[in-house]
């Protein structure tokens, strides 16, 4: 009979052990897991980038639901371990749930230490550890004001980075002089903290707080000792983690700061194992994932008999805030028996100290350019004598004797055995030699079967480096994504090379930019073909079978293969005609369900595919065309009454928006596009939120634009102000055409305005006239090809196959 | 039992039209009683013929686009061979895939599945 092995807590760790146990012998042992967090093991190194948006849960998913069936493990989510009974063997959790072990692993990691201020336990006043933190935070910063973090370390930096993208305002308060001084020196610290404030987060170091203040049970502010206030609507205490050794110590089991654990990993309980944050090791604690995924390579072997030894871990930091590049490793104090070697670039923000001992390597602190962090850091553990090379040593390893002009060549050098991603363990003849056996030719591949730069994703480049070296393949080592599988080139440069070739047709994109695939794939066909219409409204003709299907038959899919379909309402206006028309509709078609959008107009849902054309005809009889409420394209332009009605209306906003829809309908754009115009800065049309807004007040009209309501939510930016209707209709058109021009397929405005820059599309379409008229006229002369009905041409016939059956059959030959 | 015997007294082949109806790229579908069989025409000319429900949710595969012998559900982007009917990639499941051939234009289908 197989034995029990129970684990306590799903963290990085465990999860990681696990997945050494199954690859070395996935029979061993019956599985059971207890998770406190009612959810599957996720990678908790990447909450910083979903606290930002730059990611969501669900990419950072380690194991899904799908893993713990596949190998057998039963996890028991929601469910806290209250009790391990070590005489019979048998852990009980809250929930009610007891289960016999033949071995125990303690995984219960660390908790957020909460300072125990006067008001520490005010509604509002967050830690920064699980994913329900992060929910936490993400809500709170919905309802914008101030968050106030207390801690400068890695976590309090890299929550407040996130909090202020999530458009709150940020203070950092901070103990000591500087931000990360146990990671970093003070001339880093300060390069950190200006790189910080530059973000616009206030940083406050030397910061003492005295007290969090509330009212009615909810937070308001902070006070430090020097009397001052800062107002906030939430407090995240990032200062540290404690190893969680409650359940532990009240089994009897032996605990110091951690649960203490022999180089086996075995407690004082020779049936009970722990490792992760939890455990003390040799006198130390961790709280970086390095060290955990080398303790659960140990235990796992362990787990099967053998007995390796864990000997601790050195680690290395680097920092996830997008923008800031900042690594370090080891030991950086100075000392009388200690050299340094110090470098600075203040042009280009760069800051390099490597600490020296007997000549070797013992800490390295890396600002501004840390690709040389890896090399520094495997001199680091090896211990090498760097004697020899010491006068360029701080230059990195390229200028080692001579400087290679292949990019490759550095990472060629590394010895086999030089870490290269750190968060993962693996080494560069795991990677070298996986690629070679396995025959690997893509980044996917190689993280898929090496995990090598799928944790942080911070060593990619070498990765890419190191594979182009194995397959002598010429990989691009920047780290551009490509525009899909099929090719190298990123949407930029394909969007560039369209233009630049000439190239007017799908197959001759293929073709001179050698795609590896012989007719694309759903990403890139799609792709091609907005930017093909785009760049040749004239010339090219749409490549129907690369649209998806929305976009085929002109009616939004639904879950059960049935269509949605939404006319156009000019501006959200209607009348009694089109209300009967599309009420009679509904009747003759047996509609199931008709729905009011919030792009104001009406969506009748459920429709038979066979049914479209026939719809289509009766709508159009009463004057309606397509809504293109399924296009990468113009959607509404909302509005509100405007001077027509409202007694505060400055302007006709209504009247505006339909000038603007009726203009602007039919284009294609790389993502929906979606206006509205208010008449007043009250803002009943939601303006300020849309890819376009236009605030109309008595003396002009204000143009918004980068504005999201939907994942992400966004302000707008303001474009600019203009005095009459005429200049709105060309501002708003040029910048329609500048985001038709530049935009890669499927990114929103908001997205292309932040990797253009807001000051550089201002500047194109407020100051430079004529790049403005020249986006206008362009916009003007690829309307002449796209304003053509869809509903009314397949009424009249067009692809008519669509929407027939081939042949109807009786013969009903069972399958099955 | 039953399959077996049915694909054994089974080979009939059965004309459905010319695969000039059918759009490069694209497909067509049939009914059959209550089942929907979707016909595909590839970059290569070759035909293919499915049931038209994705294994995952049901998803009409005859309205996704076409790719290397595979189609993408226009549902939640699985990717399902053409030839086997099995999905690609990490997903797991299988529709039902018919046989066919082309007498020059002309295509047949036969009603037993490859795979029932």
């Amino acid at each position: 009979m197989k034995k029990n092995l129970v684990i306590i807590g799903n963290g990085m760790a465990p999860g990681r052990m696990l997945e050494h146990l199954f690859d070395a012998d996935p029979d061993a042992y019956d599985v059971t897991i207890f998770n406190a967090e009612p959810r599957v093991n996720y990678n908790r190194l990447m909450l910083s980038p979903v606290l930002s948006g730059e990611k969501t849960y669900e990419d950072i998913i380690t194991h899904d639901d799908a893993w713990y069936q596949e190998h057998g493990v039963t996890l028991h989510k929601n469910a806290r371990v209250s009790q391990i009974d070590r005489t019979a063997k048998r852990v009980t959790s809250e929930n009610g749930i007891t289960l016999s072990y033949d071995t125990l692993v303690i995984a219960t990691g660390s908790n957020p230490f909460v300072i125990p201020l006067p008001g520490h336990d005010f509604e509002g006043v967050l830690v920064y550890r699980d994913f329900d933190d992060v929910e936490q935070m993400l809500d709170a910063a919905k309802a914008g004001g101030r968050a106030v973090v207390i801690g400068g370390g890695l976590l309090g930096l890299e929550a407040a980075a996130g909090l202020r993208k999530q458009g709150m305002e940020v203070s950092v308060l901070h103990l000591m002089p500087t931000l990360m001084e146990r990671q970093l020196d003070q001339a880093a610290g300060y390069l950190l903290e200006k790189a910080i404030t530059d973000r616009n987060i206030d940083v406050i170091t030397k910061a003492n707080t005295h007290k969090i203040l509330g009212e009615n049970g909810k937070v308001t502010g902070v006070q430090l000792d020097d009397g001052s206030i800062i107002d906030a609507t939430i407090v995240v205490m990032a200062v540290g983690i404690r190893p969680n050794t409650q359940l532990a110590s009240d089994s009897g089991i032996a605990c110091n700061r951690g649960i203490v654990v022999d180089d086996q990993m075995q407690t004082s309980d020779m049936d009970i194992y722990a490792l992760g944050e939890c455990v003390e090791h040799d006198g130390q604690c961790y709280g970086l994932v390095a060290p955990l995924y080398d303790m659960g390579k140990v235990l796992a072997q362990n787990l099967l008999g053998a007995s390796k030894e864990y000997k601790g871990s050195v680690t290395a930091t680097k920092l996830k805030v997008t923008g800031i590049d900042l690594y370090s490793a080891g030991d950086f104090a100075e000392g009388d028996d200690r050299e340094e070697i110090v470098l600075r670039d203040a042009q280009a923000g760069v800051y390099k100290r490597i600490v020296l001992k007997d000549n070797k390597v013992i800490g390295a602190v890396l600002y501004g350019d840390t690709a040389d962090g890896p090399w520094f850091f495997d001199l680091l553990k090896k211990g090498t004598d760097v004697s020899a090379m010491r006068d360029t040593l701080v230059f990195g390893q390229m200028f080692q004797g001579g400087a290679p002009l292949d990019p490759t060549a550095a990472v060629a050098a590394l010895p086999d055995d030089a870490e290269i991603c750190g968060c993962n363990g693996i080494c560069k003849s795991q990677i070298v030699n996986t690629i070679t056996d396995k025959g690997l030719s893509t980044l996917d591949e190689v993280r898929a079967h090496t995990k090598a730069s799928a944790s942080c994703g911070t060593c990619t480049g070498l990765v890419k480096q190191l594979l182009s070296l194995a397959t002598g393949e010429e990989i691009s080592t920047t780290t551009i994504q490509p525009i899909c599988a099929c090719s190298d080139l990123s949407n930029g440069d394909v969007r560039r090379l369209i233009k630049a070739k000439g190239l007017k047709t799908i197959p001759s994109v293929m073709q001179e930019l050698e795609w590896k695939t012989s007719c694309g794939c759903p990403k890139c066909r799609p792709a091609l073909n907005y930017y093909l219409v785009c760049d040749w409204p004239d010339e090219y003709a749409d490549d129907y079978q690369s649209r998806y299907i929305n976009e085929r038959v002109h009616a939004n899919i639904q879950k059960d293969g049935t269509y949605s379909v939404v006319p156009r309402m000019w501006g959200g206006m209607t009348s009694s005609n089109e209300l009967r028309a599309i009420a009679d509709v509904v009747d003759k078609f047996d509609i199931p369900a008709v729905k009011v959008t919030g792009g104001q107009r009406i969506d009748m849902l459920g429709i038979k595919k066979d049914d479209l054309p026939a719809v289509w005809a009766d709508l159009g009889q009463a004057g309606f065309v397509s809504g293109q409420a399924y296009a990468k394209g113009l959607r509404t332009v909302k509005t509100c009454v405007g001077s027509d009605w409202c007694r505060f209306g400055t302007q006709d906003s209504t009247g505006l928006g339909i000038k603007l829809e009726k203009f602007m309908w039919g284009s294609w754009t790389p993502a929906k596009l979606k206006l509205a115009v208010s008449g007043c800065p009250r803002n009943c049309a939601e303006a300020t939120c849309k890819d376009i807004g236009v605030i109309c007040l008595s003396g002009g009209y204000e143009i918004h634009f980068a504005g999201a309501a939907g994942l992400d939510i966004k302000g707008t930016q303001v474009l600019g102000m203009v005095q009459t209707e005429e200049d709105v209709m060309e501002h708003v058109v040029a910048l329609a055409q500048m985001y038709r021009e530049q935009g890669h397929y499927l990114e929103r405005i908001y997205k292309w305005a932040d990797r253009i820059g807001l000051d550089e599309i201002r500047s194109q379409i407020m100051d430079q006239a004529d790049k403005r008229k020249t986006y206008y006229d362009n916009f003007v002369f690829s309307q002449k090809f796209a304003q053509v009905d869809p509903w009314s041409e397949r009424v009249s016939g067009k692809d008519k196959h669509e929407f027939n059956p081939l042949a109807t059959l009786d013969l009903r030959e069972a399958a099955e | 039992m039953s399959a077996l015997l049915q694909r054994e007294h089974v080979e009939e082949w059965v004309s459905i039209g010319s695969i000039n109806e059918i759009p490069l790229r694209g497909a067509r579908c049939i009914k059959n009683g209550d089942m929907t069989i979707a016909l595909f025409r590839t970059a290569e000319n070759k035909i293919y013929a499915i049931e038209d429900k994705c294994p995952h949710k049901n998803g009409p595969l005859s309205q996704g686009i076409v790719h290397d012998g595979c189609v993408t559900c226009p549902l939640h982007n699985w990717v399902i061979s053409l030839e086997s009917g099995l999905t690609q990639g990490a997903d797991k499941g299988q529709t039902l895939a018919f046989p066919t051939k082309l007498i020059g234009n002309e295509i047949l289908i036969s009603l037993s599945a490859k795979n029932g």
